[in-house]
């Protein structure tokens, strides 16, 4: 588990003959943070079958850290919007995105997330960020777990490489 | 022509004009009934006939057809395991029919999805408003003049 990108300083890590590791402090914040994403699952519709099969046991995503649903989206991180958001449950998924605590971040999962999927009518919105931003989109309808880990890895890439906010 | 079905034949004596037309389709009986006669059929149906479940009411916009619309109900007699069909025709402009919550609780929340998708009102219904979509919606969204492409949303940009 060594901290990455953090070339400069191997030559120092040498000398101390591997009892020190340097790195900077926001790669090491990024890397404590991609790998504690407590996740809020707004779920909505059939996807979530497949984002159960993904976090249970068969698919696990606590390899990567990623293992606590937390119901309360002041202690998540994650938002994983996953299924078909209607109009009338539009207001709901703002409010519950406004009251995450920084630093936090949106993966749209599958196509009706994405962007309405295959229903183009009155009562579902065209893709949630018409109404909230979001960092990763996973395709699929639904989505093969494959493709919900890959999101996630992603997510984590993106994190680790952003500038940190504390 | 089919001949009446028994039920057909119990009614008429009680409500000789309740009945309109009858057919089956694939094995399935089905009755045109009279928009004023719905409750008393159905409570004919029920108590005498043993059709104890009410499996489905719903509706169907034949617009621009006129009349225009159909509200299915659809019955099952859970002991013989024999269904009937009942459809009636409410007036196009204003269209009313009487409610059989009191007959099948059920019907309550049937009722008040026919009334929020078709906008067809159920008289003597303890509660009618929306079931599916929200307070602030305007219009009956499944009705065939109902425009494809209008959207209300409550949050978020309008189109
Ligand atoms: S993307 Fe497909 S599987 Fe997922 S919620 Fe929409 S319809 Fe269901």
């Amino acid at each position: 588990m060594k901290p990455q990108g953090n070339g400069h300083t191997t030559d120092l890590t040498d000398a101390l003959k591997g009892t020190v590791m340097t790195t900077k402090f926001d790669q090491l914040l990024g890397w404590a943070r991609k790998y504690s994403l407590f996740q809020y699952p707004f779920v909505t519709a059939c996807c979530g079958m497949e984002f159960m099969s993904t976090a249970c046991s068969h698919y696990d995503l606590d390899r990567f850290g990623a293992a606590f649903p937390r119901f309360s989206p002041r202690q998540a991180d994650v938002l994983w919007v996953v299924g078909t958001i209607s109009h009338k449950i539009a207001p709901v998924l703002q409010t519950v995105y406004e009251q995450m605590a920084e630093p936090k971040w949106v993966v749209s999962f599958g196509a009706c997330a994405s962007c309405g999927g295959p229903y183009d009518n009155y009562a579902t919105v065209q893709g949630i960020d018409t109404l909230i931003p979001v960092d990763i989109y996973i395709a699929g309808c639904p989505p093969r777990p494959e493709a919900v880990l890959d999101g996630l890895l992603k997510l984590q890439e993106k994190i680790q490489n952003a500038k940190q906010e504390w | 022509m089919l001949d009446k079905f028994p039920e057909h034949i119990a009614i008429e004596k009680q409500l000789p004009d309740a009945v309109h037309d009858w057919h089956t389709d694939f094995g399935d009986r089905t009755l045109i009934i009279d928009k004023n006669a719905v409750a008393k059929v159905c409570k004919i149906l029920r108590d005498e006939h043993g059709f104890n479940m009410l499996v489905d009411l719903t509706c169907v916009d034949y617009h621009p057809r006129r009349p225009r619309f159909e509200v299915v109900y659809h019955l099952l007699n859970l002991d013989k395991k024999a269904r009937l069909r009942l459809k009636a025709i409410p007036d196009d402009k204003v269209p009313v029919l009487p409610t059989i919550t009191d007959l099948w609780p059920i019907a309550d929340w049937l009722e008040r999805e026919v009334w929020d998708l078709f906008g067809i009102k159920f008289e003597g219904h303890p509660n009618l408003k929306r079931i599916l979509l929200y307070e602030e919606f305007k219009g009956h969204p499944l009705r065939k003049d109902y425009p494809k492409t209008k959207r209300q949303p409550l949050v978020g940009p309008q189109n």
